[in-house]
């Protein structure tokens, strides 16, 4: 070995041992607090949030808190269906419904994994939209534990496309007036509240749900969504849920959305649709 | 009975309906970048230079294809044998083209007997008004071969030809009102994929398309069936071959300010790929060339050695609109095909059979 040789090794240990120190003396990031960090912002200024983004909490199980547990079928599926427990993202803990609005969400998770689609006028009515591969709605599209993408460029057009069910919808910066429509994504409409990108969705089919638990709401829904880069790899979301005809106040959710992070990550397809048509539509084949 | 046509001829064929139509500005046609097409080309005037010196581009400075557009056109996908070997018409040709047009596809005229009228059953309130604007006097939207007509088929192995006679068994269950399952309607009826699947060909309704692009990224989100699809321009390899989609995986990349689109991993579901080609050698390549600030010109070419005896291709122009797109679904309110099935148990309780088949394709089997 040169001396050159031996002088380049020791630095080499040098360097690696003082790291190492470093980061021992180091603690890392407490949950919920963010490092600060420098916003990537778009050639307008705004934040840039172009990504493939998911959610991690079990929220699409329950919103509130859960513990685990068994899932339907277990006679035949065993632990498959079963569900994570997990804590409650409704800010407070509780949905606040009103008194005589809670009787349904109890119906409706009882009916959970029913489906009746022979009648036209009772074709939603049982069943959790999820089981028949509905577009999700939002906010439930955030947290089906399904990735999606934000596509953000110059125009005065957001993109959020959704794996599940391929759902998409446009969110129109600025725009004014009502919603043209009921959709089963809504209508949105964004702004910027400094780097906050904030959402106001209304116009949602009535027939959505929140989680498999039930959950729901009526044709009077609003969403406001509130997305904040947090650091490099997070956003923070929160979306406040308004409808009086359900709900006695507006309440809130929030959780962080996580940078995908795999070097070969894209949306892959969920169309969902032939999954389900032999629960919708078996009883009508030929015998 | 009602029920039935009106599906087969809204939600599902359309195809023997429809000439789509649009205006395709002779000018913005004649600013399409190389390819092979010099047979109808030719016949075009030449392009205004000064167009094509600025073109829009984003902050990042990629082309700038964002905006929402519409690619409905009068001109049929293949030259119809009336006009001969002719390419484009002449002004005075054009003129009546478009008012026998106007003529053959009013549906809501009354001069054809009860099944006329049940046949036009989707009337005007359907049709986007776009594919009567006669603004292309080309006569097919195929521009190679320069015959303007898609090349023949090649002869199908024996695989593939049980395949096709399963096919057609299954479009003469569902013209009959007799389908079996949902299992035997076509992807569109099913509400899996409709003009989202390459190539974007116009129909009656909804020949809507947004372009979204960040750096990095295209990505279209047609308005049939809903779903966006993601185009990466980084040079990001494709996906694994073992993975298969609907709208197969696709990778861009900048010729110049041309958006070059390939898309491979087709599934192989029965009419995931355009023309029932075979999902293993199918190829389909896409170019999008913004040629003014209202325009885009839409061109691609099809291959599959084993479905055609040649490749082929089109083009279509896209025309800038200040309308919106509004979300399409199927699946979630999909009624008729309960209706269908419904109405298939009621006839085969009557007795009612399956007349031998026919070579009518299926309602919807291939949607254009």
């Amino acid at each position: 070995m040169t001396a050159g040789a031996v002088t380049a090794a020791l630095l080499c240990m040098v360097g690696t041992s003082t790291t190492i120190a470093a980061q021992a003396g180091a603690q890392p990031p407490a949950p919920g607090a963010w490092p600060r960090f420098t916003v990537p912002r778009m050639a307008d200024g705004r934040p840039n949030l172009n990504g493939i983004w998911q959610a991690l909490v079990t929220a699409n199980f329950n919103l509130e808190d859960h513990e685990a547990q068994a899932g339907p079928f277990t006679e035949l599926v065993g632990t498959y269906t079963a569900e994570a427990a997990g804590q409650s993202v409704v800010e407070g803990g509780v949905i606040p419904y009103r008194p005589e609005a809670l009787a349904k969400r109890k119906q409706n998770f009882d009916n959970r994994t029913k489906v009746d689609v022979s009648k036209d006028d009772t074709w939603h009515d049982l069943g959790d939209p999820e089981l028949k591969c509905y577009m999700p709605g939002i906010p439930r599209a955030t947290y089906m534990g399904f990735p999606f993408q934000i596509v953000q460029g110059s125009s005065d057009a957001l993109l959020f496309t959704y794996e599940f069910a391929s759902a998409a919808r446009v969110v129109r910066m600025n725009w004014k007036g009502e919603s043209p429509g009921d959709f089963w994504m809504g209508w949105s409409r964004g702004r910027w509240e400094g780097d906050t990108l904030v959402v106001d969705v209304t116009g949602q089919r009535k027939e959505t749900w929140f989680d498999r638990s039930g959950n729901y709401h009526s044709d009077a829904l609003r969403v406001v969504e509130r997305y904040t880069l947090v650091s490099p790899y997070h956003i923070m979301y929160e979306a406040t849920i308004e409808d009086p005809n359900v709900y006695s106040r507006p309440w809130k959710i929030s959780f962080p959305l996580y940078r995908r992070m795999e070097k070969n990550v894209q949306l892959l397809e969920f169309k969902c649709q032939p999954f389900t048509e032999e629960l919708l539509y078996g009883r009508f084949r030929k015998q | 009975m009602t029920r039935r046509l009106l599906i087969s001829l809204g939600v599902l064929g359309v195809a023997a309906a429809v000439v789509s139509l649009m205006a395709v500005p002779v000018a913005g046609q004649a600013q399409k970048p190389a390819a092979p097409a010099a047979g109808a080309r030719a016949a075009t005037p030449a392009k205004p230079a000064a167009r094509a010196a600025t073109p829009l581009r984003t902050p990042w400075g990629d082309p700038d294809l964002q905006g929402i557009w519409n690619f409905a056109t009068s001109t049929p996908l293949e030259r119809p044998a009336a006009v001969g070997e002719k390419a484009v018409l002449s002004d005075q040709e054009a003129e009546e083209f478009a008012e026998k047009l106007a003529f053959d596809l009013t549906r809501d005229r009354r001069d054809g007997g009860n099944a006329a009228d049940v046949a036009r059953a989707y009337n005007e309130h359907w049709m986007d008004s776009r594919r009567l604007q006669l603004g292309d006097k080309r006569t097919s939207l195929v521009v190679d071969p320069p015959d303007g007509r898609i090349p023949p088929r090649v002869p199908l192995t024996p695989e593939r030809k049980q395949v096709a006679q399963e096919l057609a068994a299954r479009a003469a269950r569902f013209n009959a009102g007799l389908p079996q399952s949902h299992q035997e309607f076509t992807p569109p009826v099913r509400g899996i994929i409709r003009t989202d699947r390459p190539p974007y060909i116009g129909t009656i309704y909804n020949n809507t398309a947004q372009i979204f692009q960040s750096p990095g990224q295209v990505v279209i989100l047609q308005e049939m069936i809903h779903s966006a699809r993601v185009i990466p321009v980084d040079g990001k390899p494709h996906i694994s071959p073992n993975l298969r989609q609907w709208l197969g995986d696709t990778r861009g990349r900048w010729e110049g300010t041309t958006l070059v689109v390939e898309t491979t991993n087709f599934r192989k579901d029965a009419g995931a790929v355009y023309g029932n080609a075979n999902p293993d050698t199918f190829k389909i390549v896409e170019r999008f060339t913004r040629v003014a600030p209202d325009r885009l010109n839409y061109e691609f070419t099809i291959s599959d050695p084993n479905t055609w005896t040649r490749p082929w291709t089109a083009m279509v122009s896209w025309s800038k609109i200040t309308e919106q797109l509004y979300e399409y679904t199927t699946h979630e309110d999909n009624y008729d095909l309960v209706h269908l099935l419904v109405g298939a148990r009621v006839r085969e309780a009557r007795g009612e059979k399956v007349p031998e088949p026919s070579g009518r394709p299926a309602g919807g089997g291939d949607d254009r």
